[in-house]
């Protein structure tokens, strides 16, 4: 699998295919939320700046935003998900993916938390 | 939470926290809202087995006198004169205006009633009883006491073992006994729609009857956040949200907690108004609402109709686990208020299409023997 990178608001980005990202919550943000019941993702081709609202992912309780790491296109989306929202939980960070984006600004990845620095930052919030 | 320093808290906040519960503010008391097992782990177990809840937060009080029934009428358009000994009965405290300023369970007893209301009006409904009836009846509230549920399937199993006093309760009725070595008083009622329990205890002993009760096997900890579910698959309402000072008993569909006594003489505040909508019909009412798709809709939920035109709001909204999908509560005009009809519900900008349901989602399994 490829580095993963954060953000302060819990999502996390990988390489998929050289311009095109994964993007998804982490193992954090699923426990935060709890269950998960529905998510509503993005419409393939629908442009997202750096931190726009891009999905809304919904527990029994809540709904919370899910923000973009990057800016881009989007360009694939986890069907998966609409049948089995627990996904989310169960696997996070690998078959509980949200949506694919194509960004032509690569530099931006680089500038998200490394695992370590985003593992420190949870610390943090006690 | 800023306010952490002014959070109260229940005889049980040790329990919870050596369970692994997630606390949250709730009504000013820290709370419980999950457990390790998470909401749709404990709500199927309520349904599949049996619950245990921490409602020490709500407020319980004793009316004593001779008059406390006859008095308490002049407050809540319920029947209290017709209860016998030990009959709990659900009403409203309402205003001036037919507007529900708290609802309740009043239960008889040999020296008065015994009260139980929300944890958020505790306070304001105690004192409103206090000045309109204290010299006709004395309110003694009973902030020594603790309150628990436990609720499922399994509960009264659980009670018949630890609890020889309980067997053959009648639903909606209170028994004074003991639970193992506890001494308690157990209503047979609850607010998910289940058979169940809400016992009292004084708070000295709560921990120690709460992990009696959790050492049955069929027992696990739930917290507000099932509850909250649960009452809302059960179509029960919460206060502040699905029923409040703008909202009549009527409106709300408690009609069947007004009896026919009462709705003839009035004699509670606000009765005009009830006596009026009983008569021509409300002009909106509480309704029970089924998404068509897989997406919740939220309090605060605008509803359309086919033209757009806002009709109504949603005032309880969520995931039912039993129902495995997105149900809610609000207020629609009249005229949209039969079971069937299409409405729309504005989520995200987006107007998803609903169904107006009869409730409850999850049928009521209360005990009729």
């Amino acid at each position: 699998m490829a580095e993963l990178r954060f953000t302060k608001d819990h999502e996390w980005i990988r390489v998929a295919d050289g311009d095109v990202y994964e993007i998804g919550i982490s193992d954090y943000a699923q426990s935060q939320l709890g269950d998960v019941v529905f998510v509503d993702l993005p419409e393939i081709g629908k442009q997202i700046a750096k931190g726009g609202q891009a999905a809304v992912v919904e527990s029994v309780k809540a709904a919370s935003d899910v923000y973009s790491p990057v800016g881009g296109t989007v360009v694939g989306i986890n069907d998966a998900l609409s049948a089995d929202p627990g996904l989310i939980n169960r696997e996070p960070t690998t078959g509980g993916w949200f949506f694919k984006l194509k960004t032509g600004d690569t530099a931006q990845f680089a500038e998200l938390m490394d695992e370590a620095a985003y593992a420190d930052y949870v610390k943090g919030l006690g | 939470m800023s306010d952490d320093e002014n959070l109260k808290f229940t005889p049980l906040d040790a329990l919870h926290r050596s369970l692994g519960a997630k606390m949250v503010p709730f009504a000013g008391y820290a709370m419980p809202v999950q457990y390790p097992a998470g909401i749709l782990n404990e709500h199927l177990h309520t349904r599949a087995a049996a619950g245990l809840f921490d409602v020490s937060h709500m407020g319980q009080a004793l009316l004593l006198g001779p008059d406390a029934a006859v008095a308490l009428e002049t407050l809540v358009p319920g029947d209290l004169q017709v209860l016998k000994e030990g009959a709990t009965r659900y009403t409203q405290l309402t205003d001036d205006n037919g507007g529900i300023l708290d609802d309740l369970m009043a239960t008889k007893r040999n020296d008065g009633l015994y009260l139980v209301v929300n944890a958020a009006c505790k306070d304001a409904d105690f004192a409103r009883i206090e000045a309109k009836i204290g010299s006709r009846a004395k309110l003694q509230r009973l902030d020594d006491r603790a309150l628990l549920a436990l609720q499922g399937p399994k509960a009264a199993e659980v009670m018949a073992r630890l609890a020889p006093d309980s067997v053959g309760q009648k639903f909606m009725t209170l028994r004074a006994g003991k639970i193992g070595a506890f001494d308690c008083w157990f209503t047979r009622s609850g607010y998910t729609g289940e058979d169940g329990y809400e016992i009292s205890v004084p708070a000295s002993q709560a921990e120690g009857l709460a992990k009696l009760l959790l050492d049955q096997p069929e027992v696990k900890p739930i917290g507000l956040g099932a509850r909250d579910s649960l009452r809302l698959e059960a179509g029960l309402c919460l206060y502040g949200h699905d029923i409040d000072t703008t909202t009549s008993p009527i409106e709300a569909d408690l009609v069947w907690s007004i009896s026919k006594r009462r709705r003839a003489e009035g004699g509670f505040p606000g009765a005009a108004r009830v006596q009026k909508e009983l008569a021509d019909g409300p002009s909106r009412k509480r309704v029970g609402i089924l998404p068509e798709g897989r997406a919740p809709a939220r309090e605060g939920t605008e509803i359309v109709d086919a033209a757009g035109n806002k009709i109504g709001i949603v005032t309880s909204g969520g995931f039912g686990p039993t129902v495995n999908g997105p149900i809610a509560m609000g207020y629609v005009p009249a005229s949209f208020a039969q079971a069937g009809t299409p409405v729309g519900l504005v989520v995200r900008g987006k107007t998803l299409p609903a169904k107006i349901a009869g409730m409850p989602f999850a049928p009521h399994r209360y005990f009729r023997g």
